[in-house]
This record gives C-alpha cells, structure tokens and sequence, in this order.
C-alpha cells in the first residue's frame, strides 16, 4: 500500500460545503428504489415464516393458499428448485456475505421463529400476503437454545485473525487489578438492536433466459452479484445489479438475506418478474441485527488516576447458521495506557436468526462499558473525566506499541470543553425541578480501506465521467468523488458526473468499516493521474504544445487543462489537436495483493476515526424520564471531503447513538426465540423530538496515511454516545445504569 | 372492485382498486407514483405522507376507496421552497424518508398558520414556530439516517418570519 502525502495545499472543491448532487431527485420523488422498478407481467411475492425456532417441517398445507384468486404460485420445499449452497474459498467474499447458511426452500430444517417456510407469489402485493396468511405448515419442534442471558455462561472464546482480532493479553491484568489502590469492577449489558433502515429490503427479478436483473437494496453489489451466480449456476457476467439508491443500510444490507435469494428463485420458478418487499416484520424475521452483549470493565488505578490494569471482557451471541461475532473490545486495545492489559471477546451459538454487522459493530457497544467505567473511576478518584482520560492517553498503541498514524484526542477534549462549557458541571445542577448532568467520553473506529477500481473518462468536451460500482445510501458518495475527480483534473464540479449502483460498473468495495470513500478515492486519484499522464503524452507529441519537455511532476491540473509557471494548454485543446474525443484512466485492484499490502500496513501504523463527545441531559426527578438536551462533539476524521455531507453522517451516528442509550431494544422472547416487537411503533427509534441541535466540529487535519489523507466517518459518530449520556445521567442522578438502554423503570 | 376517482397531483385519475387497497398501495402500485414511500405499513414512520387537500395523512393508513373524490398531492405534485432548502441544509442523506418528511413539513405549517396548537407546546406557542414546536410537530416522520437537524433547518429557514 502506498503513503499518501497530505496535499500541500487546500484544494478548491475537497474541505468545502457541497450540495449533494442527488439531492434534487431525492426531494422531488423522482429517486426510484428498489421495489419501485416495474416490469410487465411483474408478479409480487410474500414469505411465510416459521413460528418455531428449531425442528423439522413435517408437513406443509398451501391448499388454502392456492385457492386465492390471483395466486400463481406457492413454493414451499416440497416443490422449489434447488439453489446451489453458500460456500467458497477463504478468499471469495463473496461467501462471506452470505448472511445465513441456510439454503432456503431446499430444506425441512427449521433453524430460527422467522425463517422463510414458503413464498406466495401472486399478481398484486395484497394477494400474495393474505394468501401467505393461510399456508398452513405443521412442525416437529426440537428444544432450541434462544435465551441469550440463560445460555451467556455456555459462551467460548472467539479466535481471532490476522485481519480481526478478538482479544489481547499485556502483563497480569488481573493481580494489578487486586493490587490497585483505586478500582472498579462493573457489569454492563446491552439489548439485541435493529437496523431499521427506513427503506424495507426490497428485490426486483427479472430473468431473461440464463441472464439475470436485479433490482436491490444493497451495500454490496460487486459480491451479491458474485454471490448470485454462483446460488444460481450462471456465469457472473450474467447477472446484473442495480442498487442506485439504498433507502439506508447501516450494515443491514451488507450481507445477502433470504428476501433476495427467494424473490430470484421465485422469478426463476415462475418465469416472471418477481418483486419482493419485504414488510417491516420480514425484515425483523430475516435479516439479521446486532447481537446483545454481557461486558465486564474492571480499571485498577494509582491515586494519580493512572491505569495500572484494564481489563475488558465481553460475552455475544451467533447462530448455529452464521453470524458476526462482535469485536466488542477492539477500541478498548487503543484508547488507554495501561501497563496491564486483559480483553477476551466469547460468543455463544444460539438457535437464532444470524447476528450481523450494525454501525461500528464492536466498537458501538463496547465503548459504552469502557467508557462508563472509565467515568465511574473518575468518580471513585474524585477526578474531572476528561483529566482522567488525558492522564491514561497512550503515546504508542498499548497492545502492539504501534505508532497511530494520526491522534489527537487532546486537542479534541480542549476544544470539546471550551465550546461546551465543561468547566461550568458542578455537581447539583439543576434547571428548575429537573435534574442536570454532563458526560463525555471517547468516540473511535478504526480507518480501513478496501480495494477499489475505478475508471475516469475525460471527454474533447472537457466533460469528465467516473465510473465506479459504489453504494450510495445517504453519505454521499457520488458527490465526494465527483469533487476529488475535479481538484484531480482541475475542471469545475459541474463538469464531472459520476455513475455508480451497477454492476456493470468498475467493482467498488461493499460500503463497509466506513471505508469507501477514502478507497474510492485512492483509486479515483491514481486514474485521474492516468488520464493526465496519456493528455500529457498527447500533448508532447504536437510540436506546437506548450507542454513539450515537461513532466507531470511540473504541472499543475487547473482551469479545465495542464499547466506550468510559463503557460499551459487546456485538455479540449490537446485532444483536439491529437483528433481524440477522448482519454480514459483506469485502476484495477484486486483482493489479494491488498490485503497482504493491509496486514504489512498494520504492523506499522494505528489508524482511526476519533472524536470527542460531550452531553447534557434533563432528567424528570419524579418520573426519572431522560432527555438529552446539548450535545456537542469534537471529530478527527482525517481530511474532510464535504463538510456538509460529512457533518450530517456525524450527526447521523450519533442520532443512533441516542437511540442506543435511551430507547432501542429488539425484544425476544425467551420461550421460543420469538421477536415480538418487529414493528417501528414498538422498537423505538430517535424522533424529531428525541434529538436536540447536535454541534458538530472536526479538525480537518489530513492523516498522512490515507488516501487524501481521509479517514472513513460513517461510524465513529455513534461510538461513545451511549457512555456519554450514560455519564451524564449518572451525573444528575447519582445512578450508573449499566444496562442499555437507560429506560425510567431503570431509575426508579 | 370499486371504481374511484380522485385527482392526483392535478390529473383527474379514475381506477378500480379492491377495497382492501391503500391508498398508498393504489398510488404506488397502481398509479405508479413512488414518491410516497413504505417505511412500515402501519403508520409508524411516516414515509407515505401525502397531503388530502392539503391536510398530512398516512397513505398506508388510508384506504383507496375512502378518497374517491379528493384531491390527493404526493411529492411528485409538490413544488415548495422546501424542496430546495431540505438540499441544502441537508436534511436527508438516504433520501427514503424524504418524501414524506417534505409533505409532512407542508401540512405542518398550513396547521400552525392555521392556529392548531401542538400536543405538548400549548396555545401560547402557536404564533411563534420555534424549533422545539417544530421538533414535536414532526415527530410523526422517523429519519433513520438521522437527517433531523437539516430538516428543522430547512423547515425554519423557509417557514421565516412567516412563521414567527
């Protein structure tokens, strides 16, 4: 991997306020998702889910269901055509993103309440879900393990990778833990949580012969097309994926649910063109969410407040079908300086839907236990927060003693407390009869980047294209590279436009680890230099060219052309006069070489997204209700593309954060693995009303070892926010609630 | 099947629909105007926010067959200053809730200009729209990306003193 030197200088378009170019089509209607595609002949289709957790379907009744008027077909596993399983070798992703192992339909086997039984397909979307009403399976049920908090204790240690880590040992944490003469040692937990992308899962199928169209909400097209091919038995280059605009993800669409694998096969089986959009339930039964956790925190200290011990364990569920084991320690390995260091991540198999990733998996949950406990030190210590923080800031990295490529969590905690007003906490606050607290805490989630390939076309007209398959679900992506591609090649911004949502596209890597943009990016630059390195060629073989004997290096790309101290020729002008319509630079970055590249990197450097939070909450003395009144955080994301696209996806994690900490919970029964609120009206995310003015501030300075110098920033806004809020009502009440989300009954 | 009809967005549109259609169900599927969206199905998010002669409604809320003969706006039939203001405060990042967010904003202000006090602020509030006032108004129509700040934004920035 190559370091990125940080420009010299600021450039015109990256580091500004740029409208999203999407915009327009977003606000006036004219944005078609994926369930807004139609076709003629388009059938629709609904699922049938178990009502049992684990067992064997011994029989299944579609009588009834076929009997509707309108119904075309009911596939159940009696009847569907087989897909071909979900495996691949260690290096295909795309068998990573399978987001079950489950190969559906083609099986009697119940693995989870809400795995797809049948699927109606009928004529209208109201046909095929009262029908789906009235197909009637009868099981053979089989005891399931589905209680997290009884089944915790049966949890084993999850082994890491070079590539995800799920533990560290440095010195004997537990005996300086003993030995400490200032300690806490605290349980948290955290519920099972939902993505809720407001866009349900959606698939439009369309199969012409062998060749395959998919419509589709996803964060992953180049390995769901891949992933597609090979379930399917066609050539990839068969198949194609169109996903424009993702109505949300946040991981959710990250990996390939059974909806989208059961709207192709129903297509398939059919011959129609199948839609199928999934209801708000479906989504809760088929898509996986974010697992619950158990975390023990406990920091031995010298009266100083130096960490002498830290240690940070944590218990998560997966299913016996698949699942994401949560790296829930990974940001408690970089955030302190402590001489002994213990964290252990277990996981459980249960009887569940497959556990996935959810915004900053690991480091969204798992900051909430360190964090709180670093605050209940604070207190135990009789020690400002901040100043404890500060005291414990490492210089290296405190597990592999790397270097961090870029940190400034001090400066950050400066400026958060100057702007916030920090020194005004005292303790009693109030604000008439409601009770006032202040709490901060530390925001972190490494940068990554993932191999990204692109192409730029630049037109005799001066028009430039870039052409890359990238997801675009709200973080405005195709304006970050629209702007980078312009300051690349120093045309104005409205000159560049930016295709992606297509297979057909350039791969991109699947929107993940808040890694896009900086991966796009990189590969977008070194194609934008292609296409100066082939108008310079072009240049230099005209005689008249005021570019001959000039090299890349010399010239500066502005005002639309190539240009030096003595003069310049404009692009138009050099394709002109080489009688070409146009130029075209193209990067091309496989997985392999990459990831040896990565683990190379990661021997050297630390690198992340930081920031600090500060929050002040109200909290009702009589029915302990909490709100949030101020927030206020401090980022260091590196470079900053877009500042107006960027602020908002800081706001956005945090938004989610709120929710976190105050009101989101996916409740399961623990009788049957049930989920019984599967529905917006009862898993209650962040209203208008749920969210003050959030004030957001970032450094802008480059990190050296990034492309541009950007660091991803999709997540690290909802790291931390819970503990935040969590020491602020701490503050105001004299309570630690440890058990998210902090809900009245739990301060009563 | 019942035959209704109803103008939408200016066009006089005439359609059989069962009776256990939605209205958002006809608008989308039948019409094929997707601009109202489904978050849930069920009233909870607020995504299919069309304006019934100019009142907010919930389209999944709504049966088809209840409006024959009203005037129904979706967002593909709105041309509102907000429209831009939301782009450039930013108060979307999906684009998902939009729609709705942006009909739902319309019928906010014609019901505070009208003098309809809010669940929590009370009369006294109705003459000024403050921010708090807008929050709450607003909170029928979830945002998931949590676009909330740009939207009051957007929302204060084009209600102006018109609003205060």
């Amino acid at each position: 991997m190559t370091t990125f030197a940080p420009p010299e200088t600021r450039t015109p378009y990256v580091g500004r306020a740029v409208d999203r170019i999407d915009g327009a089509a977003k606000t006036h209607g004219e944005a078609r998702f994926a369930a807004e595609h139609s076709y003629p002949g388009l059938a629709h289709a609904a699922l049938v889910h178990s009502t049992i957790a684990r067992g064997r379907i011994t029989a299944i009744d579609t009588a009834a269901a076929r009997a509707v008027p309108g119904v075309i077909e009911v596939l159940t596993h009696d009847n569907a055509p087989a897909m071909k399983p979900a495996k691949g070798g260690p290096l295909d992703l795309s068998s990573m993103v399978s987001g079950t192992s489950v190969n559906y339909l083609a099986t009697d086997q119940v693995h989870w309440n809400g795995q797809p039984v049948a699927v109606v397909v009928a004529e209208t979307q109201e046909t095929a879900r009262h029908a789906a009403r009235l197909v009637r399976p009868a099981y053979e049920e089989l005891p399931a393990a589905v209680d997290f908090a009884a089944e915790a204790p049966n949890a084993v240690p999850v082994k890491g990778n070079p590539i995800m880590q799920h533990g560290a040992e440095k010195g004997d944490a537990e005996a300086a833990l003993a030995a400490a003469p200032v300690s806490v040692d605290l349980t948290f937990s955290t519920p099972a949580l939902n993505h809720n992308a407001i866009e349900p899962h959606a698939t439009t199928a369309v199969w012409n012969g062998d060749e395959l169209t998919v419509h589709e909400s996803t964060q992953s097209i180049a390995f769901l097309r891949r992933h597609l091919a090979k379930r399917f038995g066609v050539p990839e280059g068969n198949v194609r994926v169109l996903s424009p605009y993702v109505g949300g993800g946040f991981g959710g669409k990250g990996s390939v649910w059974a909806g989208t694998l059961l709207a192709v096969l129903a297509a398939r089986a059919t011959g129609r063109p199948v839609r199928l959009a999934l209801t708000r339930e479906a989504v809760y039964r088929t898509v996986g969410g974010r697992t619950p956790s158990t975390q023990r925190v406990a920091l031995g200290a010298d009266a100083h407040g130096r960490l002498t011990a830290l240690i940070h364990t944590s218990v998560s569920h997966t299913s016996r079908i698949g699942g994401n084991a949560e790296p829930i320690t990974a940001a408690s390995r970089h955030l302190y300086a402590a001489p002994n260091i213990l964290l252990r991540e277990s996981s459980v198999q249960l009887d569940l839907l497959a556990t996935t990733f959810m915004r900053a998996p690991g480091e969204a949950i798992g900051t909430f236990a360190i964090e709180s406990a670093m605050d209940e030190l604070a207190w135990r210590l009789g020690m400002d927060p901040i100043e404890l923080r500060l005291a414990n800031e490492p210089e290296r990295d405190p597990v592999g003693g790397q270097e961090f490529s870029h940190r400034r969590l001090r400066e950050l905690y400066a400026k958060g407390a100057e702007l916030f007003g920090w020194h005004r906490r005292t303790e009693g606050m109030r604000d008439g009869r409601l009770l006032v607290g202040m709490g901060v805490a530390t925001a972190y989630h490494p940068a990554m980047l993932w191999p990204a390939s692109v192409t730029v076309r630049l037109a005799a007209d001066g028009t430039v294209v870039v052409r890359c398959g990238m997801q675009e679900m709200g973080m405005g992506a195709a304006t970050a590279q629209a702007q980078i591609a312009a300051d690349e090649l120093g045309v104005p911004l409205e000159s560049v436009r930016v295709e992606y949502g297509d297979s057909d596209l350039p791969a991109a890597p699947m929107a993940a680890g808040s890694g896009q943009t900086a991966s796009v990016a990189a590969a977008v630059v070194a194609a934008c230099a292609k296409v100066k390195q082939a108008v310079l060629a072009l240049a230099r073989r005209a005689p008249a060219s005021p570019l001959r004997g000039h090299r890349l290096a010399d010239l500066q790309a502005r005002d639309g052309g190539l240009h030096h101290a003595g003069g310049g020729q404009t692009y138009a002008d050099i394709l002109a006069a080489a009688g070409r319509d146009h130029v075209e630079g193209a990067i091309k970055q496989g997985m392999l070489g990459f990831v040896v590249g990565m683990l190379r990197e990661r021997r050297r450097w630390v690198k992340a997204a930081t920031g600090a939070h500060f929050c002040e909450v109200r909290v009702d003395p009589d029915t302990m209700e909490v709100r949030v009144a101020r927030w206020l955080s401090v980022f260091d994301i590196g470079t900053v593309v877009n500042t107006r696209t960027a602020e908002s996806q800081m706001r956005g994690g945090i938004v989610m954060g709120l929710g976190l900490a105050l009101t989101e919970q996916t409740l399961i029964d623990p009788r049957n693995g049930r989920i019984v609120n599967p529905s917006l009206s009862e898993y209650h995310v962040p209203v208008h009303a749920d969210v003050p003015r959030l004030e957001v501030h970032h450094l802008g300075d480059p990190d050296p070892t990034m492309p541009l110098g950007i660091v991803g920033v999709g997540e690290v806004g909802i790291t931390g926010v819970a503990a935040a809020v969590g020491n602020a009502v701490r503050h105001a009440t004299g309570r630690r609630v440890g058990d998210l989300p902090i809900t009245l009954d739990k301060l009563m | 099947m019942t035959e209704i009809r109803m103008k939408v967005n200016g066009d006089v549109v005439a359609l059989d629909v069962e009776p256990w259609v939605s209205l958002l169900d006809a608008l989308r599927d039948r019409i094929g105007l997707t601009g109202p969206k489904k978050g849930c199905d069920q009233g909870a998010c607020g995504a299919c926010t069309v304006l019934d002669g100019g009142m907010r409604i919930n389209s999944c809320l709504a049966l088809a067959v209840q409006y024959d003969g009203h005037e129904i706006t979706t967002i593909e039939g709105v041309d509102h200053p907000l429209q831009e203001a939301f782009v450039r405060h930013d108060g979307l990042q999906c684009g998902y809730c939009t729609p709705g967010q942006i009909c739902s904003a319309i019928g906010m202000l014609a019901e505070h200009a009208a003098g309809q006090p809010s669940a929590v602020t009370g009369e006294a509030a109705v003459r000024r729209l403050s921010e708090p006032e807008v929050r709450e108004r607003m909170s029928g129509n979830l945002c998931r990306c949590g676009a909330y700040n740009g939207i009051v934004d957007a929302i204060m920035d084009v209600a102006g003193e018109a609003g205060r």
